[in-house]
């Protein structure tokens, strides 16, 4: 089969992972990171400690974390459903995508914001800050760009998840790997397909590395 | 303006209290620069970071400008809070914030609009003397300069109070000496109060006028530096003055102390001692030393001879403080 047939359909099936992961993120972003501060401020040595929330959450957390995301993928699937309408497609992808990432992520978030000085905090508690002016002008401005480093490996994480979410239907770039790398033998779509998975996830490291160091005013 | 009464502080682990604090007492009065001495583990900063409630008491209360900061809820705390201002060791400041937006931060809380916070930011800038760094991140100044906008931004609400948690610690000695500087020249300026607590003697001796002392979290003495000098018994005179040792005393001999204190220091008072009495005098040691505002000098002598009692009533007549050792 000739390759130049195969990039209109490359380039389709490329977007379409952009897509599921990119969505993906940024539901991540805007679940996990209050999460990860929740995480972090009940902690018994965090601002507001409350043992039990904290022992409750966390145990959510690790308990998402260890179900391998194939898993997740079935189990999740009546939830996709209603949800989304259908369990099938990239759209419905992003879903478990999401939940798998979201506690990945907040984890993520939470050891950031540890990283943050004891004494900032104490500095900004001696001016009068409350919680929330703590959390929004130090906690997370300060680790930025931990933050930032933390969402490019998200994101690099959700490529190689979305690439196994293809082999239920969901489409994108593992989908095409699969069915006719795999399934038909058309080594050199295998081959195509890992070299742009490649370079989408050195490209995402590149991004956030250089991101990070570009905020980071340490 | 700060007062602080019978308070105790313990930390408790799991294998352990360490009573940081046993129910100390002190009071400073407004426009004073009140300095806690004592060495690491003595429970200065237990005590320092009871005054805004960084630290809860265990026991015992605490007033800041007339509020009882140990009653207050944790919002009235808050409103409290921003009229301390507090400087740190480790500076404290917020990396990924300019100077000036460090110093702006405290005005945010305070929910001032941003015409006026710029405008306050800028004499801030002025009043520390770092105009020229406005725009600079922490990490591209000095430790001075990092104190200077720590100071700044301390400042920003109007504190009546300054609380000053080993501010020049991790300074070298030049710029801890233009830190204290700076702090005593806001503190004439502005009648700015100020609570410092430090283990180098030397920042005492530079700009504090009052003094406690902790040990092992007891107070073991507090007042004013001018009477506490006078006192040759007392520790703060023995830290500036260390005593003679006994070995190098004559047995037959009275040794005294002699401290002078401002106007007496600048009188030939012992010279027209030894014409009028018949006593023999030997100096074992002696130094002045520039404390705060006063010039302090110690003699260290030994006295023989048939009127020495005289002779030393007559010191103490002049207005000299004589211990009497032996």
């Amino acid at each position: 089969m000739n390759l130049g047939e195969w990039l209109p359909r490359l380039w389709e099936e490329s977007l379409t992972t952009i897509y599921m992961v990119g969505i993906s993120t940024l539901f991540t972003v805007i679940l996990g990171l209050p999460l990860g501060v929740l995480l972090t401020l009940s902690d018994e040595n965090g601002l507001t400690p409350r043992p039990v929330l904290n022992r409750i959450l966390s145990f959510i957390v690790n308990l998402a974390r260890s179900l391998p995301f194939i898993i997740l993928l079935v189990v999740l699937i009546p939830f996709t459903r209603k949800l989304v309408g259908t369990s099938i497609g990239p759209t419905a992808t992003i879903v478990p995508l999401t939940i798998a990432a979201v506690p990945f992520f907040a984890r993520v978030v939470e050891s950031t914001l540890r990283e943050v000085p004891r004494g900032l905090i104490e500095a900004a508690q001696s001016m009068g800050s409350s919680v929330w002016q703590t959390v929004s002008k130090v906690l997370v401005p300060e680790s930025l760009p931990g933050l930032i480093l933390g969402i490019a490996l998200t994101l690099i994480s959700l490529v190689g998840y979305s690439a196994m979410a293809g082999a239920v239907g969901g489409g994108g770039l593992g989908d095409l790997a699969i069915r006719y790398g795999y399934q038909r033998y058309e080594t050199e779509v295998m081959f195509v397909t890992v070299i742009l998975l490649l370079v989408l996830v050195q490209g995402v490291q590149l991004l956030g590395d250089r991101l990070a160091a570009k905020i980071s005013k340490k | 303006m700060i007062k602080i009464e019978n308070v105790s502080k313990s930390f408790i682990d799991k294998k352990s209290a360490v009573h940081a604090l046993h129910d100390v007492s002190l009071e400073v009065g407004k426009g004073q620069i009140y300095g806690v001495v004592g060495k690491s583990g003595a429970g200065k900063s237990t005590l320092i970071r009871c005054v805004n409630r960084l630290e809860v008491p265990d026991q015992g209360r605490i007033w800041v400008d007339g509020e009882e900061i140990t009653a207050l809820d944790a919002d009235s705390l808050r409103k409290a809070r921003q009229k301390i201002g507090m400087i740190f060791q480790q500076f404290n400041l917020l990396g990924q914030r300019t100077s000036s937006e460090n110093i702006a931060y405290p005005l945010e809380i305070a929910g001032i609009p941003k015409p006026e916070r710029d405008a306050r930011v800028k004499e801030l800038l002025n009043l520390v003397g770092l105009e020229n760094k406005a725009d600079a991140y922490p990490a591209q100044l000095s430790g001075g300069q990092k104190q200077r906008v720590g100071i700044a931004r301390a400042l920003a609400n109007h504190p009546k109070v300054l609380l000053s948690d080993e501010a020049t610690s991790a300074l070298d000695p030049a710029t801890t000496d233009s830190i204290l500087e700076l702090l005593a020249d806001l503190n004439r300026k502005l009648g700015l109060t100020i609570l410092l607590i430090t283990h180098q003697m030397e920042v005492v001796k530079k700009v504090c006028d009052h003094v406690a002392i902790l040990e092992n979290g007891y107070l073991v003495e507090s007042g004013s530096i001018l009477e506490l000098i006078g006192d040759p018994l007392s520790h703060l005179s023995k830290a500036f003055f260390p005593p003679i040792q006994e070995e190098l005393l004559d047995p037959l001999a009275t040794q005294a102390a002699i401290t002078f204190l401002g106007k007496a220091a600048d009188e030939p008072i012992l010279a027209s001692m030894m014409r009028k009495f018949e006593v023999e005098v030997n100096f074992l040691g002696g130094n002045i030393q520039q404390i705060g505002k006063y010039r302090v000098g110690q003699l260290q002598v030994e006295f023989k001879g048939p009127e020495t009692k005289e002779a030393l009533t007559y010191l103490e007549d002049k207005g000299l403080r004589v211990e009497v050792r032996k």
